[in-house]
């Protein structure tokens, strides 16, 4: 991490408790990744969860200096709404199927 | 260039709180509809604002460009992911909270014609004086 190896400035200062808010962020809505009673909350969880992980993407980005992170991001957004729709299909078809 | 610095860290701070806000409304909220309001809203303007901080720090055309990238392509994503995802949670039954007072969509899907691979069709009306728009 290249930000914080010199004095801290307001930048610094502020990516770090954006990391923390983030990673409290993630642990919370991974309580919900647990608990939710159905499958569908479970899905919208683990969709929060991806756009978590693009905003973890960024905040490093900044952090260490290396901005080749966000083509990663890119990635995982793509991966992220695809996952979604594919566990919307498969909550469509599992409904279809119990009928 | 300090000033940038302190927009840049605004940016992220603001990110943050709606990163988090979101979060606990997934968590709090009674309902998958409710939950999904918390999620896709929120979060996509809180990563938003984190890919515009980082966009502000490097300051380079190809790192905006390609920051601005992703935050059209969460834009344009989000809400179909949402509504795909309510359509299918609305489908599978899943219970709603039991306050809800109102369900426009009782009734007017055909759960026959309701068939995963092609797009439900709404059911016809018991009164047909109100065409449909």
């Amino acid at each position: 991490m290249i930000l914080f190896e010199g004095p801290w400035t307001f930048l610094s200062l502020a990516t770090l408790v954006t990391m923390v808010a983030v990673a409290i962020s993630i642990l919370v809505a991974s309580l919900r990744v647990m608990r939710g009673p159905s499958l569908p909350d479970r899905v919208v969880a683990l969709d929060l969860v991806g756009l978590l992980a693009v905003s973890v993407i960024s905040v490093v980005a900044i952090a260490t200096q290396q901005p080749v992170l966000l083509d990663a991001a890119i990635a995982l957004a793509l991966i992220a709404f695809l996952s979604t729709v594919a566990f919307a299909r498969f909550i469509e078809w599992q409904g279809e199927k119990a009928e | 260039m300090i000033w940038v610095e302190v927009i840049a860290g605004v940016m992220l701070l603001t990110g943050a709180a709606f990163v988090l806000v979101s979060a606990i409304g997934v968590v709090r909220f009674p309902d998958v509809y409710m939950r999904m309001h918390a999620a896709t809203k929120a979060g996509t303007l809180g990563a938003g604002l984190m890919l515009g901080a980082a966009s502000v720090v490097f300051g380079e055309l190809g790192i905006t460009v390609r920051s601005f990238v992703v935050f059209f392509f969460l834009l344009l994503t989000a809400p179909v992911a949402a509504h795909v995802l309510g359509r299918a949670a609305y489908y599978a039954n899943v219970p709603r909270w039991e306050r809800t007072r109102l369900d426009e969509l009782a009734g007017r899907y055909d759960e026959a014609d309701a068939t995963p691979g092609e797009f439900a069709r709404p059911a016809a009306r018991a009164t047909d004086d109100i065409p449909y728009p």
